[in-house]
């Protein structure tokens, strides 16, 4: 067994072993932390097939960014979670069943997969296989070859993936924002446009008398 | 990869794809572990694509992946957005009687 094959199988089975520990953890802490882990081993696997950009991506996104959003809003909302798993034992025969159907159905049909190999296979953007990067360091390796064509030919889906998390990022402020009573806050405005006679008023006080 | 084939990356991908399904059934009541359930369920979907891509020689499909990486960040900050205010006027996140737009 070779060090890929072996890197395959270790990335696999933690990568599955701990998607089944996100649906059946009790604590949804837990279950964020084995995301977490199910993600990295994820990024394995893209490093393997060669997609290094993409391994990275993974890491940096969804790590850094999703799995603490999650983690977050899990610490924050004050809800009583083993009271929510009941119903858990109850629907497992049917969400079991229906699953293991369809691992098999999907497994059948790839397990056979391949590509036709007489065929002339048209590539519009041929990538760079780790031999390839290896032999010709120079050459352009995977980011490059990714860069090359995502700001070239498909620049239009990369400004529309901008506007696409731009809406999400306005969508998400304007859903949990919200205006509290009775903090205070400073408004310039009003500070500008304050003027001298609602600031100061002249009293005469007489001698001996002080201010009621 | 001596004997790893695309079919290996094909299985691993369609196991991670029944869990997450799997787990949208198993935990109705609980929409954190639903939203999360989805994530694997993007997850699988962009090991799909990676190894297409990777195994026919062409960047198209990673580029595609690419895109659903920007959608399921998107998906993820919205529907916990979503969470947060709903749990803000209820006091739970009990979604079997999430019935606000009916009333």
């Amino acid at each position: 067994m070779s060090i890929a094959e072996f890197a395959f199988y270790v990335f696999a089975g933690v990568a599955i072993l701990s998607a089944v520990m996100v649906v059946a953890s009790k604590n949804p802490v837990h279950s964020v932390l084995f995301l977490i882990s199910a993600f990295i081993a994820a990024a394995g696997l893209f490093v393997l097939m060669g997609a290094e950009y993409l391994a990275m991506l993974l890491i940096v996104v969804y790590v850094g960014a999703v799995a603490v959003l999650f983690l977050f809003v899990v610490m924050m909302l004050d809800v009583n979670f083993v009271e929510m798993k009941q119903g858990f034992l109850q629907y497992l025969p049917i969400g079991g069943a229906l699953a293991l159907v369809v691992v098999f159905e999907l497994i059948l049909v790839v397990s056979v997969w391949a590509f036709p190999s007489d065929a002339e296979l048209a590539l519009a953007h041929p990538s760079p296989t780790a031999a390839e990067t290896v032999a010709n360091p120079d050459g352009p390796n995977n980011i490059e070859a990714l860069g090359l064509i995502l700001y070239t030919d498909y620049v239009h889906y990369f400004q529309i993936a901008g506007v696409v998390l731009l809406v999400a990022m306005i969508g998400a402020i304007i859903l949990t924002f919200r205006t509290r009573e009775g903090v205070k806050t400073q408004d310039p405005a009003k500070q500008v446009a304050r003027r001298r006679e609602e600031g100061v008023e002249l009293i005469d006080i007489k001698p001996g008398q002080g201010l009621s | 990869m001596a004997d790893i084939g695309l079919g290996h990356y094909l299985s691993v991908a369609a196991i991670l794809f029944s869990i997450g399904m799997a787990g949208i059934f198993l935990n109705r009541k609980n929409v954190i572990v639903i939203l999360m359930s989805i994530e694997l369920m993007l997850l699988a979907v962009n090991i799909n694509l990676v190894a297409f891509s990777q195994f026919l020689g062409d960047l198209t499909g990673q580029v595609f992946a690419f895109m659903v990486l920007t959608v399921a960040a998107a998906e993820a900050a919205v529907g916990l957005a979503i969470l947060v205010a709903y749990f803000r006027n209820r006091g739970d996140i009990a979604v079997e009687d999430a019935n606000l737009m009916k009333n």
